[in-house]
């Protein structure tokens, strides 16, 4: 009878866990979007912002907060994979793996504030290249590499040994086996981390704020150069991402419309966030459906 | 020179003459030890396995059959901290020598192991998966390949029409068949077989068992098994292992009705192990 009192006890607790959980987070995104929508429209989506006049939108920003997403993903990807790789596969155990695998959990446990000092004094002023998407994307990249590194090591760790060793032992170097049957096995997992990191980097304003700036240049998307000032896919100009635009318009904003602004663009943000969750995962589920000939 | 050519062709006749009139060895085991860090796990083992034959290697779990059998093709090799001493002879190397090309000899000494473990791809590049890698390109060749190892591992009849399709799909009992199939298109010569139909039911196994006795045509083969009535009913030769020591190898009938260690016979009867 006692025990059977605990098992209830205990359903009850979790399920009510649970209910906390998502109470919080439908309340949270209800929140947002309830306050938020009103404000966005194609006008808000496609004007540059304003820093005195009501009215401005969040083009540029939008446009930052992708392009710097991107950017960061190009360096962060194959250096986080790889060694998430060399971790799995190539590291032997003892006391450099250990010391290299303290390093990636104290780098992911560094707040981004620092990562931004850092940056600050590296990516912009040693290299003297000053607030610029490159640097913060290379700051960016500080901060998700642990957390791409550790996703991929352990998605190749959980691949069933007996898939390598069938691979080995068919006649097929570790490299090839690695390539062909642990990657795409262990896919889906580092999918999944690299979407978390992508989140992470979409939401992200401390770190920017030292390395890519608090302003946008006048852009203009007809120009395709990268290497032109005014060209939007210049990774040497700064620029003001969304989440530093909420930040910035709420803390130092003189625009009277600050509530508007700040509330559309963070629903705009969460959509953004949500969206590209949606299309990495459907991108991912065709890739591995093709992978793995399973219809 | 013409003459030395001749001279030296007609040795190399007669050496090979004396070897077939004896049975012919595809490996030759000699004094090997099988260590995982300082836990010692084969003692000295010598063997020599014949070839084109099915040799069976049976005994109680962790008598390290099976780490021998993974020491043929180097297997052990992923394992931290194993090492192997003394020698497996194949094709006049040592196998486990250290200048051995792992990759090539892999080729030559298959390995299909106790659970089946297709690639979580279709049946079709399951089988070209190694084939490619090694340099095939050509769709032609690799349909023609794809379908003769399948036939010979009795398979393509059931997947024929659904080669495309996911190989784990399969039951398991087809599943293990890819398996042999993947390894028979590489053309090995020595097939490793780990336990393989142990994991079956028993018409898979039946299968399976038709199966390997046809492949000893083209290759050898050593088949670790738990199945006393399997080893009887399909090798030649049997080797029976305990705690690290080859106890006693010999022709299975003999091994089955007059075994000349006791300890044999007491396995055999299912007193122990």
């Amino acid at each position: 009878m006692k025990s059977k009192t605990a098992d209830r006890i205990a359903t009850g607790v979790f399920v009510a866990i649970a209910i906390i959980i998502v109470s919080i987070l439908v309340g949270l995104f209800s929140y947002i979007l309830i306050n938020g929508f009103k404000h966005i429209s194609w006008e808000f989506l496609t004007t540059p912002s304003s820093n005195i006049r009501a009215g401005g939108g969040i083009r540029d920003q939008l446009f930052n907060s992708f392009y710097i997403l991107l950017i960061t993903m190009i360096i962060a990807v194959p250096l986080g994979v790889g060694g998430g790789i060399y971790m799995a596969e190539y590291a032997k155990p003892g006391k450099i793996t250990d010391t290299i695998r303290s390093c990636i959990e104290v780098l992911a446990s560094l707040p981004s504030i620092v990562i931004g000092m850092f940056g600050l004094l590296v990516f912009v002023n040693v290299t003297g290249w000053g607030y610029t998407i490159l640097g913060g994307a290379l700051a960016l990249t500080v901060f998700n590499l642990p957390v791409i590194v550790r996703v991929s090591e352990d998605s190749i760790r959980t691949v069933p040994r007996d898939l390598k060793e069938a691979s080995l032992a068919l006649g097929i170097t570790h490299w090839h086996t690695i390539k062909t049957v642990l990657l795409p096995s262990a896919f889906p997992s580092i999918l999944t981390g690299i979407i978390l990191a992508a989140g992470r980097v979409f939401g992200e304003a401390a770190a920017l704020l030292f390395t890519a700036g608090l302003s946008t240049p006048r852009l203009d998307y007809a120009n395709w150069n990268p290497f032109s000032e005014q060209s939007p896919l210049n990774i040497f100009r700064p620029a003001e991402t969304l989440a530093v635009h909420i930040w910035s318009v709420n803390t130092q904003g003189l625009i009277p419309d600050v509530e508007a602004v700040s509330n559309g663009s963070a629903a705009v943000l969460v959509i953004s966030v949500l969206l590209f969750n949606l299309l990495a995962r459907w991108i991912g589920s065709i890739i591995t459906k093709k992978m793995t000939a399973t219809k | 020179m013409v003459t030395t050519y001749l001279e030296k062709e007609s040795t190399e006749q007669t050496i090979q003459t004396t070897v077939q009139l004896h049975m012919e060895h595809i490996l030759k085991v000699h004094n090997l030890e099988i260590f995982y860090g300082e836990k010692r796990a084969v003692n000295g083992i010598s063997m020599d396995i014949e070839k084109n034959s099915i040799t069976a290697l049976i005994g109680p779990s962790g008598c390290g059959k099976s780490t021998f059998l993974r020491s043929v093709n180097r297997m052990n090799d992923l394992i931290p901290g194993a090492r192997a001493q003394g020698e497996i002879i194949y094709e006049d190397l040592n196998i486990l020598s250290k200048q051995i090309n792992v990759v090539a000899l892999r080729k030559e000494i298959g390995m299909v192991f106790q659970k089946p473990n297709p690639f979580p791809k279709s049946i079709y590049e399951n089988i070209t998966h190694a084939l490619k890698f090694s340099g095939l390109k050509k769709k032609s060749q690799l349909d023609e390949l794809v379908e003769e190892s399948l036939q010979k591992a009795a398979l393509w009849d059931e997947v024929k029409d659904r080669l495309h399709k996911s190989a784990l799909s399969l039951s398991g009992g087809q599943q293990q068949r890819l398996c042999i199939a993947r390894t028979i298109a590489m053309k090995p010569t020595v097939m490793l077989l780990d336990e393989p139909s142990s994991a079956l039911d028993p018409i898979s196994n039946a299968k399976v068992e038709d199966l390997i006795v046809e492949l000893k045509k083209d290759y050898s083969i050593i088949i670790v098994t738990h199945n006393m009535q399997q080893a009887s009913r399909i090798s030649d030769k049997t080797a029976f292992f305990l705690s690290g020591d080859l106890i006693e190898y010999d022709a299975t009938e003999k091994i089955f009705t007059n075994p000349s260690v006791k300890k044999t016979e007491e396995y055999i009867s299912g007193r122990f192990g």
